[in-house]
Formats: structure tokens, C-alpha cells, sequence
């Protein structure tokens, strides 16, 4: 038997090196980008800057209000998104059996996400603000109050396009409970709903905290949908109103105003800015706060999802 | 005075197309040790899930004909099946302890049926672990996480559990098949003394452990009974060709 | 005799407990409250569907089908000339689709194709060549790449992008489909990386093991073995990747220079259907033809993923049933 010396795969190789190449290239890319982002904007951070209003149009002051408004948005969002996104998952985990309408919802929740964004403004501009809005202003005789972009509308647009993201999470965190402990909780004699609660859910926790991280990171991040629900460039007072029960008063966000928001507010300096030379380091710093903002949400999300994927696999 | 706790009439049992149990019919005595015995695949451990209708949580399977406990037929469309799985208790193969406490563990079955007090609910959980001969090795570990025992007091642990909704029928599913023979004879042991008190049926596929631990034994081929009788007949002088074969090891 | 007593004791036996009528209904009422939630992304679909449509279709109230087409107009000699322009706001309101179609093909195709190319290398650098322990710190961090907000990308091609660009190419404008594509890329890339790496890890290794066993190098098996059997979810990654890159808004925005014109010229800028709703919604009055003409471009936006996405998740589908070893 002859044993050919080895033939070098010479285009394997170079195939091969070029993929690494690809990916490296990519990486370098990334990091150039960001680098980029933190050494122009890093100069303008400061506690001012993060809590200020801005000032002369936006040639100084901070973005104070742009980080409040996207909290309170994304706060109400979370409000509307993690409680139904949860019980859904929870229904197609738990409950429902294959059959066609289940994989029909399915079909749908993968839809979900996959509409553009605009599509999402549009969407809250006709259903929420001039349906619903409308329909409530109608019923409770409050004039043009809930008929127009409000703060309610942008987080209950956002909640609707984060709902697949919560639902997905969830369906992970429940499936990833073992089969053999609902078993256990069945044979003990415990209803299906006594189960889900007592052993199913605790399990699935953190999986859902990491849904609901990811969920906000998304919406902090979404600026097409809002444009027209309510975002605002500059606005005088925050949207806060006083909760009144007699002289007992408390702040609370006010759902009816319009708001100033973080990534909005990043699009139109760097679009309509009338000074851009004297604007741009703040633009840097916006952006930077916003990628920060971001990125920590969501090495936190992984971080969490890691450390449970672990300990379950120990299991 | 042999007196009968389950009577099973004619008991099909189909996974879609499939039919996996063909037309069993046998009755079990209370507090005795019933074992069932066969092949892979041959149908025990589908057939003692119908024992406490867990089959209901597959999809498409489907079951027809009798099973009496106690002369009630549990395949009965109005029976309360939630109820029935507390009175005929099950332990798995590989334990199942829920990442709780031990104790936390014990007292899942009794407050899930509403016992609060947690001086009755003490009761239960020192009284199920002795009953599981596991009381003296956990008794300072009650809050120590269930999993952090080893694997033959995590399976007498599961036996506890089922002991503390007070189950008048234990079914076993190979309750020792994932243990050290430390372990296991504990746990035969332990199932010699619960047949004083409980109605015990045990699949597995361990001949010699059926020899050992039960008074009647049955044996399954391909979803069909081929033998029931008597444990010490079953080994000695089987009535059938198939039983002989297997038990002599000519197949398995 | 035995039989007798066995079957008398059914009527006191505590076998026999009937399910109470109280945690029937109970169970059944928290079934119920759950498959309600359940729906709800079913329904929420149809909504955007219904409402879409219904101020969408508004614009056909005085604006025919074919004006979405194109404008016949008399030009000022006499003679009749067929225009195709987004301009509603002249005085003669041109609803053409044509020239945001065009845009939003200039940019999404030139995007999906480099992210094509660079995304499913990813992909197999990931699955096939990176050792597991790189493995486990790269897969998180296309996740952070994936979660940059576009607005952030937009800003960076914006500002940093198009005067690279423009020194490099010297393009005729320096805000065009070119720049944007590259933008565009940033958000798909990941995507497909991503889907291509777990349709790779997914074919078993039995396969691989045969490949060399049978004397293939590493690059053969990939690229013989491997990639063929992968097809139908690289594929579907790729079709998920063109959808996003037709949706996408702020990143075309930004950096695609917002003009309407037709042509093939990558250099040139152009205005994407999602932009042009962007940029005017905030300018229309509720109501108005123009307005309702937006919603139009809305519904056929939403038609073509739509339509994208229920491809790519059937290809996945019968990938997964192929797949079950």
C-alpha cells in the first residue's frame, strides 16, 4: 500500500483564514465604533450632564429629562409587558396541547417580531391614541385628554413590541423546569394550577427576570416607534403630576403628557441640530450614556441567564 | 385472608396508534408487595402509571377498560383524579426532590391540601422520615437543600414524601434501579417494613430484587400479562414457557 | 365472597371523592384566564392587520391604485408624461410607490448581501472553527452587538461613516444607499451570525464524524457536508435578515439622504418606504390624503415581512421535523 506523502489543502486553508479573518474584521470594527463613541463623548459626562435640562437649544445643559422620560416610559412598559407576557408563556408551556391554534399563536408571537418598527408607531398612532384614546375621551367626556400621544400610548405600543421578547424568555425559563418535578407535584396530588405556582414558577424566576432585562433594554433603545406618540425634543416641565387625595399629595408620572426620551432625543440633535459643531460633544455623550445604558442591561441579562443555565445544568 | 385493594378488568391501553398494554386483567392484595417484572419495553412501568391515571398527563394516549381501588372504577369520567393521587402515592426512578428544603420537601404534599399548623405539619415530617428510616441521618438537616444528600437518602427522602400525604397504596416505578446496593438494600428494607402498613406495588427490572421484596409478582412481555401468581411459584415452578425463559436469563 | 366485600366498599371508600364542582370551575376559570393571555399575541397581530388596513385603505378614497404607481400628467407642450415621484405635497400630489420601493431595495438588498457574506462567516467561524471556550464568551457578545439601539448606529454612520465614506469613494452624495447599507449591516449581521451558528451546531456530529472518517479535511466537511445540510436554516436566516433590513427605520433615516429619486446608483441618495413614514407623519394633517396615504405605505410594509417571516419560519419548520434523530 502507498502512503501519499500529505497534500497541504491549500484552499482549505485559505478558506479557512479568511473566516477567521471575517471575524476578527468584524470584531475590530465593533470595537473601533465604540471606542470611537466613548473618547468624544466621555469628555461631556458629568453628574450635570446626566441630571440637567438642556439649555439653549441643546448648545449646553444635559439630558436630565431625556433619562427620566425614557424610565418612566419603559417602567410603564414593563407594567403592561411582563404580567402578559408571562401568562402567556405560561399558557403555551402548561396548558395548551399541538394542536393547530397553538402553533398558529406561535406563528404569530415569531410575527411579532419581525414587524418594523415604524409599522409599531403606526400602529399605536390608529389603535391606542385615535381608538382607544379617542373611544376613552368619548366615554369619560375628558375632551381631547387620552386622544393624543401621551406617555400611556408610547409604553403601551413599546409594550407590545417587547411582548415577544418576555414570552420567549419565559417559555425558556419554563421548559428548562424539569419534566420529573411536575411529575413529582402531580403524583402528590396537586392540582395543575397549585403546581405551576408552588414548583413551577419559583424555578422559572430568574429566567424571567432576564426576559423582563432584555425587555427593557429593547424599548430604552426603540425610536421609530415613538416618534410620533409622543416624544418630544424640549420640554419645559418633566411629566409628573401630583396624586391628590385631599392635601395629601404625591408625585407620580403623569401617563397623559408627552414626554422627552433618551434615543429620540439622540436622533434629532444629530438630524436637526442648528449649531452641530457646538452640539456634537453632547451628541457623543448622549450616545454614549444610551449605549452604556444598554449594554449594562444586557451583560446583566446574560450574566443572569449564564449563572441559571449553569446551576440547572448541574442539576 | 387475602384481600384485594385493586382490580384491573381487560385494560388496553394505546400511544396513538400504537397499543402498548393488550387486554390485562389481574387483581392486586392489600398490603402485600405486588412486583412487576419483564423486558424493556414490555409495559410495566406504562402499566402501573395507570395504576394512578399519571397516563392522563401524555398526549394522545388513550385507555380502555377497568380499574377498581377499593371497588371504585378510577377511570370514571367524574372522578376527582387530583384526589385519587393522594391516596395512591408514587416514587420515580431518579428522585425528583424539588429544589426546596427537606423539610420544605415533606410538608409540600400535607399544605397543599391545606394543614397550616405547623405543629401538625412537624408531626408529619418526623413521622415520615422515621417511617422512611432516614429520620436519624436528616433530623439536624431539616433546612439543608434536599439535593445535597446523597442519592439513596434522596430516594428513601422521596418515599417520605409520598408517605406524608398518607397514601394507602405506594406505587414504585424502579425506586432503586439509580442506586449503590447499600442504598438499594435499604430501601428493601424499608419496603419490607411499609408492606405491614401500606399496598405496595414495585416495577423492576431487577429479577432478583422482585425475588427478594415481593409476594406476588407478575410477569409482562410485549404489553401483555403472561404470568401472576405467587412470588416463590413465579421463580420456582412457572406455569408458562416465556416466564421460565425469562427468569432463566434465556432472554431479557 | 371476597368479590362482594371488594365492591362494597366503593360506596364508602375515600377512592371515590367526585371532583367538587367549586375546583372545577376554579381550575377551569384559571385555564381559561391563561389561554386568554395566551392569544394575545394572535390578537395583537390581527390588530395592527385591522387597523392598518383601516386608515391604509382610506387612502383609496381619492387616491386610485394606479396613482401608487405612477402619475400620468400633462406636460407643458402638450403631450402627456408618465411620472413616477413621491411628492404629495405639490400642488399635483404624486403618490408613487415606486421610488421609496426602489430606496428601500437600494439599501436592503446591498445590506443583506455583505451581511450575507460576513454574517454566515461568522456563523461558521463560531460553530466550526472557534474552540468552545472562545466559544462561550463570543456567542454573548454578537448578543450585545445585536442590542445596540439603531439610533446609536444611525448616529455613528452619520457622523463617523459618511466623511469616511465620502473621502474614500467620493460618491455624488454624502448621504446615500451605500452608507446606509453599511449601517444596515450592523443591525443584521448579528442576526444572521447568529441563526447560521445555531443551524450549524444543530446537524449532529455523527456527520462530521463520517466526513473524517472518510479522509475529508476540516474545510471539506464544512463546505461539502456541513453548509449543504444546513441549507434550509442558513437560508431562513438569511430571509429573517433581508426582512429586518426592509423594516428597519432609523438607520435609513439617518444616513440614506432622503431623497426620492429612482436609480441603481448606490451612490446616490434615496428615501426607504419606512423613512418616508417616519419623516412625514409628524408633518400631516389627521385626515388629509397624505396622511392616509402613509397607512398605505404602512400595509405594504407590513405585507412584505409578513410574508417574509411566515416563509422563513416554514423553512424552519420543516428543518426542525427533518432534523428530529
Amino acid at each position: 500500500m502507498e502512503l501519499k506523502r500529505r497534500k497541504k489543502d491549500y484552499m482549505g486553508n485559505i478558506s479557512l483564514g479568511l473566516i477567521r479573518a471575517t471575524f476578527i474584521f468584524l470584531v475590530v470594527i465593533l470595537f473601533l465604533l465604540l471606542g470611537k463613541i466613548f473618547v468624544e463623548g466621555i469628555g461631556v459626562i458629568s453628574p450635570e450632564f446626566l441630571l440637567d435640562s438642556p439649555k439653549n437649544n441643546m448648545t449646553e445643559g444635559g439630558i436630565g429629562p431625556a433619562i427620566f422620560g425614557t424610565i418612566a416610559v419603559t417602567f410603564l412598559m414593563i407594567l403592561f409587558a411582563v404580567p402578559l407576557g408571562v401568562c402567556s408563556a405560561i399558557y403555551l408551556n402548561e396548558y395548551a396541547t399541538d394542536s393547530f391554534f397553538t402553533r398558529i399563536i406561535r406563528t404569530s408571537i415569531n410575527n411579532l417580531a419581525g414587524v418594523p418598527s415604524i409599522v409599531f408607531g403606526l400602529f399605536g398612532l390608529g389603535f391606542f391614541i385615535l381608538f382607544i384614546g379617542k373611544g376613552l375621551d368619548d366615554v369619560l367626556q375628558t375632551g381631547l385628554l387620552f386622544g393624543q400621544p401621551a406617555l400611556l400610548w408610547a409604553s403601551a405600543t413599546l409594550a407590545v413590541l417587547v411582548l415577544p421578547i418576555v414570552i420567549v424568555s419565559t417559555l425558556e425559563a419554563l421548559n428548562s423546569v424539569p419534566k420529573s418535578h411536575r411529575e413529582a407535584s402531580y403524583g402528590l396530588g396537586a392540582t395543575k394550577w397549585q403546581t405551576i405556582r408552588s414548583v413551577v414558577l419559583p424555578q422559572a424566576r430568574p429566567g424571567i427576570l432576564t426576559g423582563t432585562i432584555l425587555a427593557i433594554s429593547r424599548g430604552a433603545g426603540e425610536t421609530a416607534p415613538i416618534l410620533f406618540l409622543g416624544a418630544a425634543f424640549f420640554l419645559p416641565n418633566l411629566p409628573i403630576a401630583d396624586f391628590c387625595i385631599g392635601d395629601y399629595c404625591i408625585p407620580m408620572i403623569n401617563p397623559t403628557e408627552q414626554f422627552m426620551y433618551l434615543a429620540y432625543h439622540i436622533f434629532i440633535m444629530a438630524t436637526q441640530s442648528a449649531n452641530p459643531t457646538k452640539t456634537m460633544p453632547l451628541q457623543y455623550g448622549a450616545t454614549l450614556v444610551l449605549i452604556v445604558l444598554t449594554f449594562l442591561l444586557n451583560i446583566t441579562a446574560i450574566i443572569f441567564r449564564y449563572r441559571f443555565r449553569k446551576i440547572l445544568g448541574k442539576l | 385472608m387475602k384481600e384485594t385493594k385493586i382490580v384491573v378488568k381487560d385494560l388496553n391501553l394505546y400511544y396513538g396508534e400504537k397499543q402498548a398494554l393488550k387486554n390485562i386483567t389481574l387483581d392486586i392484595p392489600a398490603k402485600r408487595v405486588t412486583a412487576f417484572i419483564g423486558p424493556s419495553g414490555c409495559g410495566k412501568s406504562t402499566f402501573i402509571r395507570v395504576l394512578n391515571r399519571m397516563n392522563d398527563l401524555i398526549d394522545h394516549v388513550k385507555i380502555d377498560g377497568e380499574v377498581f381501588i377499593d371497588g371504585v372504577n378510577i377511570y370514571d369520567r367524574s372522578l376527582d383524579i387530583v384526589n385519587l393521587r393522594k391516596n395512591v402515592g408514587m416514587v420515580f426512578q431518579k428522585s425528583n426532590l424539588f429544589p426546596k428544603s427537606v423539610f420544605e420537601n415533606i410538608v409540600y404534599g400535607p399544605k397543599i391540601n391545606g394543614i397550616r399548623d405547623k405543629k401538625t405539619l412537624d408531626e408529619i415530617v418526623e413521622r415520615t422520615l422515621n417511617q422512611a428510616a432516614i429520620w436519624d441521618e436528616v433530623k439536624d438537616r431539616l433546612n439543608d437543600n434536599a439535593l445535597s444528600l446523597s442519592g439513596g437518602q434522596q430516594q428513601r427522602l422521596c418515599i417520605a414524601r409520598a408517605l406524608a400525604v398518607e397514601p394507602e397504596i405506594i406505587l414504585m416505578d424502579e425506586p432503586a434501579s439509580a442506586l449503590d446496593p447499600i442504598s438499594t438494600a435499604k430501601i428493601e428494607e424499608l419496603i419490607h417494613d411499609l408492606k405491614k402498613e401500606y399496598t405496595i406495588v414495585i416495577v423492576t427490572h431487577n429479577m432478583q430484587q422482585a425475588a427478594r421484596v415481593s409476594d406476588q409478582t407478575a410477569f409482562f412481555y410485549l404489553g401483555e400479562l403472561i404470568e401472576f401468581d405467587r412470588t416463590t411459584t413465579i421463580f420456582t415452578k412457572p406455569s408458562k414457557k416465556q416466564t421460565e425463559d425469562y427468569i432463566t436469563g434465556r432472554f431479557g | 365472597m371476597e368479590e362482594k366485600e371488594f365492591y362494597s366498599k366503593s360506596t364508602s371508600s375515600k377512592y371515590g371523592k367526585k371532583i367538587g364542582r367549586l375546583t372545577r370551575v376554579k381550575e377551569s376559570a384559571i385555564k381559561f384566564f391563561f389561554a386568554v393571555n395566551g392569544t394575545m399575541a394572535l390578537i395583537f397581530i390581527i390588530l395592527i392587520f385591522v387597523f392598518l388596513f383601516k386608515e391604509g385603505l382610506r387612502a383609496l378614497d381619492h387616491i386610485g391604485l394606479i396613482d401608487f404607481l405612477f402619475l400620468d400628467r400633462a406636460a407643458g407642450d402638450g403631450t402627456v408624461e408618465r411620472v413616477f415621484q413621491w411628492y404629495p405635497t405639490s400642488e399635483e400630489p404624486r403618490y408613487s410607490l415606486i421610488p421609496l420601493i426602489i430606496g428601500t431595495l437600494l439599501t436592503a438588498i446591498p445590506a443583506t448581501i455583505i451581511s450575507t457574506l460576513l454574517g454566515v462567516g461568522a456563523g461558521i467561524y463560531l460553530s466550526e472553527v472557534a474552540n468552545p471556550k472562545i466559544k462561550e464568551f463570543l456567542k454573548p457578545m454578537i448578543e450585545l452587538f445585536a442590542g445596540i439601539p439603531t439610533v446609536v448606529l444611525g448616529f455613528i454612520m452619520l457622523v463617523v461613516g459618511a466623511s469616511f465614506f465620502n473621502d474614500l469613494l467620493h460618491p455624488a452624495n454624502r448621504l446615500n444607499a451605500f452608507v446606509a447599507a453599511i449601517g444596515l449591516s450592523f443591525v443584521i449581521i448579528p442576526i444572521i451570525a447568529s441563526l447560521t451558528e445555531d443551524a450549524l451546531h444543530s446537524i449532529p456530529n455523527e456527520l462530521r464524524m463520517a466526513s473524517y472518517g472518510l479522509g475529508a479535511t476540516k474545510w471539506q466537511t464544512i463546505s461539502k457536508v456541513i453548509l449543504p445540510a444546513a441549507f434550509s436554516g442558513v437560508s431562513a436566516s438569511i430571509i429573517l435578515g433581508f426582512g429586518r433590513a426592509i423594516g428597519e427605520t432609523m438607520i435609513v433615516l439617518m444616513c440614506a439622504g432622503n431623497a426620492a429619486n429612482i436609480t441603481a446608483n448606490i451612490f446616490l441618495s434615496v428615501r426607504t418606504m419606512t423613512a418616508t413614514i417616519a419623516a412625514e407623519m409628524g408633518e400631516v394633517s389627521q385626515g388629509s390624503d397624505h396622511y392616509y396615504s402613509l397607512f398605505f405605505i404602512g400595509i405594504v410594509l407590513f405585507t412584505i415581512t409578513f410574508f417574509l417571516n411566515l416563509i422563513a419560519e416554514i423553512i424552519i419548520n420543516k428543518m426542525r421535523k427533518k432534523n428530529t434523530f
